[in-house]
């Protein structure tokens, strides 16, 4: 995509998304917007890894709470460091999230200073997806990773911590766009806590 | 090394000093070389209240210094008008949401 030292870099981005066929139009006009020389390889932003062929790879959610704005950030971070994970934070300067209750950023305080204290994560947002991977790192954290939802972000960022892959954070905003359904229940709270516990056992 | 083992390293490590601080100078040498069991479990209370004062410092602090974004909901909403915009213009079925 970007010429760099007389070799082009491509990197791939990876959007799951759930039937939300508005936001996928969406998301990649304002993804060529901010990367006027991406040019799409087919579907692999539908079909995930195994059709991602980019030296890079970039995962976000498809629902616009992460915006494409923030890539030409992640990608300038791993140049500039040689990074082998981007990952976007939002708990830092610059950084943010709008849409949240009280309740809601108590129970994401509570379980980042768990997490910080137990595990030692070597990542300020554990639990955010919003990351840009290189290819084969990817791969490899993807098959010693066993975890579902929240606990598959953190458990991915703790192990690349502890198999000492070099980690690079810029700072990214979350609009939470579906009010409501980021709520955390305690079915949430009690599968977190087990992740940490298997995460402190394992890792 | 798994974390755990970290971890029961470094309480291994406080109890020991723990240990050696009552040896010194709470219990009297001429009683026993074994520090009572009452002194020795005041250190898990301690210990707990400890990390639940760390803990209630840095969820309190983090709720109150929490990062929020609200010019961004709005950036975002004159982006997606932008986008819907274009894909009208050039007839791209957008269908329901």
């Amino acid at each position: 995509m970007e010429a760099s030292a007389g070799r082009k870099r491509a990197y791939s981005i990876i959007v799951p998304t759930y039937n939300e066929r508005l936001n996928v139009a969406l998301i990649v006009y304002l993804i060529f917007k901010h990367l006027p020389n991406w040019k799409p390889s087919g579907t692999a932003y539908l079909h995930g890894l195994k059709y991602a062929s980019g030296e890079f790879v970039v995962i976000m959610d498809g629902d616009l709470s992460h915006h494409p704005k923030y890539l030409p950030g992640f990608i300038r971070k791993q140049k500039e460091t040689g990074a082998d994970i981007v990952t976007g934070t939002r708990y830092v300067k610059n950084g943010g999230v709008h849409g949240w209750n009280l309740m809601r950023k108590l129970t994401s305080r509570g379980a980042n200073v768990l997490a910080q204290t137990l595990l030692q994560p070597g990542a300020s947002d554990l639990t955010g997806s919003f990351r840009l991977y290189k290819r084969d790192i990817l791969e490899d954290l993807i098959s010693s990773c066993v975890s579902k939802g929240y606990v598959f972000q953190m458990e991915m960022i703790v192990r690349a911590t502890r198999k000492s892959y070099h980690i690079e954070e810029v700072p990214i905003t979350f609009v939470d766009r579906v009010f409501g359904t980021s709520k955390l229940g305690g079915s949430e709270i009690v599968g977190y806590l087990k992740g940490l516990v298997y995460l402190l056992l394992t890792t | 090394m798994k974390h755990i083992f970290k971890i029961v390293a470094v309480l291994v490590a406080i109890s020991a000093v723990w240990i050696a601080l009552l040896e010194t100078s709470t219990v009297p040498r001429s009683y026993t070389w074994l520090v009572s069991v009452a002194d020795f479990s005041l250190l898990p209370i301690y210990l707990i209240v400890a990390l639940g004062c760390y803990g209630l410092f840095m969820v309190g602090f983090g709720l109150m210094f929490f990062p929020t974004c609200p010019q961004e909901a709005i950036l975002l909403q004159k982006d997606i008008a932008e986008a819907k915009e274009f894909l009208a213009k050039n007839g791209v079925d957008l269908g329901s949401e």
